[in-house]
């Protein structure tokens, strides 16, 4: 047998055949995760196809973050068909508040090392960082991988990022894994997965990860795998799951691979991508004295605990105070991420320093709930994507930054040219 | 298959965001009645301008940002026949196969708006044809499971039909009919 990657490993163990770059599989799947999103369709298109039941409901998992909470009457009956249809098929429903669903794949012990997920959500890809083969796909294959239990997959090359050394003071994955996105281009890895690889990667923890593989989507990314290490192992051992219960992989010596890329993090420093493109990525300095009418933490790539412990620690040295004319609105990923911060005083702190919390889910990030920026405002956001309209304000402008860069910012409220050391995440 | 129509020049990284904004789905996901806010984004009166039988030309990495489908289904809901793009981000390029939206991936550069062109799949043969420049060029072709999901019109009458998916060359028993 010759050499494989990442990829090809998995895509062959779930098509039971011997799964090259360029073959077309059909391919069993692990989980199938679907949201209030893609779920309402997705349930047209099982319907249509003819379905009756789940080929495996234990499978299937839908989150309602979108539309958390629903604020009109079509995105409350979307929740009410997903929770009806769940019922009816014994499919599992995380509610309003319970978290995204990608993070809540992760942190639930639902997704693992070695296995296939099928996201109804483009970034799905962040459940990569825990060594699965995770893809983003729309209403029509979620509902097909319900029905069947498969899905047909193009095996895809891949791409293999080696990071080297160790982000300093200042520095955090955001700013590593914009880069990254900068380097390969909003189309540089289109059809491709990414394999991590390189000394590097040791130095990141799991909440780091999850940045990379969430962002690689920007880039075009089918998959953004991490190889399995003792972080791997830990992290999901906190999550309820033993060892015993995954087989992660690791590409072959000798594995082809479509191109190989060099990010040495101890290089990276803080960085922001400007209106109206995730690639569009620029040293701070070139964006520093912006001034901003809206900071937001949260969403799927910098809404989880160690975010708002950053964001906190530069937000308290710049100042501590949300500055006037400014809003800051703080959305946890999830609940058990909501309920750290409450623990640890986190939100009491920042809530007396003028933040907004709103419900737990993707917040403003798309503009389906949470807060709307105002016409023509400036937003510095923790999210992935930052496209003309995204938030839903088609004349705001969204910058896209670490939680620390827009910790400062809230306190100041202008992009900051540095972080000071007492900033620094 | 042969499709003729009228090219729809766009430009690079046409993410779908810009193509359906989710902002319009919080009132419906019905894609006929979105087809009134089609790439609202990039032009407003795009989806006024649209007849039946255009072709959407692209450059580079159509589709790309959010897998949601229904940027798939409102632009065939507004009457677009094809999109012909010199690439796409995958998750679109699924969603328009899965919904008998056909999608090719050739050299756009040079199109002009308003040409007429013509699109050829065939079993081991693609091509994008810009007419009245007599320019024909390859295109991807594309493999037998994206044909057949095409011929069906798209995953639903493609599931309807075989049950389940079936794999070139069938490890299993033949899929019916
Ligand atoms: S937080 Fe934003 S990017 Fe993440 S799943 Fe929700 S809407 Fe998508």
């Amino acid at each position: 047998m010759t050499a494989k990657t990442m990829a090809e490993q998995v895509l062959s163990a779930r098509s039971g055949t011997d799964a090259r770059a360029g073959d077309v599989v059909v391919c069993d799947v692990d989980v199938v995760l679907g949201t209030d999103g893609s779920g309402p369709m997705a349930i047209d298109y099982f319907g249509a196809m003819g379905g009756t039941r789940l080929a495996r409901p234990g499978t299937v998992f839908f989150s309602l973050d979108h539309y958390a909470p629903p604020t009109t009457d079509a995105t409350r009956a979307f929740h009410a068909r997903i929770r009806a249809f769940a019922a009816a098929h014994g499919a599992t429903v995380f509610g309003v508040g319970e978290g995204i669903s990608h993070q809540l794949a992760a942190e639930r012990g639902i997704v693992r090392p070695g296995t296939l997920l099928a996201g109804a959500d483009s970034h799905a890809v962040t459940c990569g960082a825990l060594n699965a083969f995770a893809i983003g796909v729309g209403s029509s294959d979620l509902a097909a991988a319900m029905l069947t239990g498969q899905a047909w997959l193009r095996v895809p090359q891949t791409i293999r990022v080696r990071l080297d050394g160790a982000l300093g003071a200042g520095a955090s994955a955001k700013d590593a894994a914009l880069t990254l996105v900068a380097m390969l281009g909003a189309d540089g890895a289109d059809y491709h997965a990414i394999e991590f690889a390189g000394s590097g990667v040791a130095t990141l923890g799991m909440d780091d990860r999850f940045v990379f593989s969430n962002l690689m989507v920007e880039a075009g990314a089918k998959a953004a795998l991490f190889p399995f290490d003792a972080c791997t192992e830990s992290y999901l051992f906190a999550a309820g799951v033993s060892a015993s219960a995954y087989a992660p992989v690791a590409s072959h010596a000798g594995a082809a691979f479509a191109g190989d890329r060099v990010l040495d993090l101890s290089a990276i420093g803080p960085c922001v991508a400007r209106p109206h493109a995730p690639d569009d990525v620029v040293v701070l300095a070139d964006a520093a004295g912006t001034p901003v009418q809206m900071v937001f933490v949260g969403t799927c790539t910098g809404g989880r605990v160690a975010d708002f412990h950053a964001m906190r620690r530069a937000f308290d040295a710049a100042g501590g105070r949300v500055a006037p004319g400014v809003q800051l609105v703080l959305t946890p990923a999830s609940a058990p991420v909501l309920e750290a911060l409450m623990h640890d005083g986190t939100l009491t702190h920042l809530i007396a320093a003028g933040a907004d919390v709103t419900t737990v889910g993707c917040g403003a990030c798309c503009g389906t709930s949470g807060v709307i920026p105002s016409d023509g405002a400036t937003v510095l956001s923790t999210a992935n994507r930052n496209f003309k309209g995204r938030m839903g304000a088609a004349t705001a402008r969204i910058f896209l930054a670490s939680p620390a860069v827009c910790g400062a910012a809230a306190a100041t409220g202008r992009i900051p040219s540095s972080l000071t050391d007492r900033e620094a995440p | 298959m042969i499709i003729d129509g009228r090219a729809r020049v766009l430009g690079d990284d046409v993410n779908t965001d810009y193509i359906i904004s989710s902002r319009r789905k919080r009132e419906t996901i019905d894609a006929t009645a979105l087809a009134a806010f089609l790439l609202e984004g990039v032009d407003p009166a795009f989806a006024a301008s649209v007849r039946p039988g255009d072709v959407i030309v692209a450059g580079r990495n159509f589709g790309c940002g959010s897998a949601m489908e229904v940027a798939a289904t409102v632009i065939l809901a507004a009457g677009i026949r094809a999109v012909v793009a010199s690439s796409f981000a995958r998750s679109f390029h699924r969603n328009a196969i899965n919904n008998g939206l056909l999608v090719l991936v050739a050299d756009t550069s040079g199109v002009r708006e308003g040409a007429p062109v013509r699109m050829v799949v065939a079993d081991d043969d693609a091509r994008f044809e810009d007419v009245a420049g007599g320019v024909v060029r390859p295109a991807a072709p594309l493999p037998p499971i994206m044909r057949d999901i095409l011929a069906a019109g798209g995953l639903v009458g493609y599931l309807k039909a075989n049950g389940r998916f079936c794999e070139h060359p069938p490890r299993e028993a033949p899929c019916r009919p």
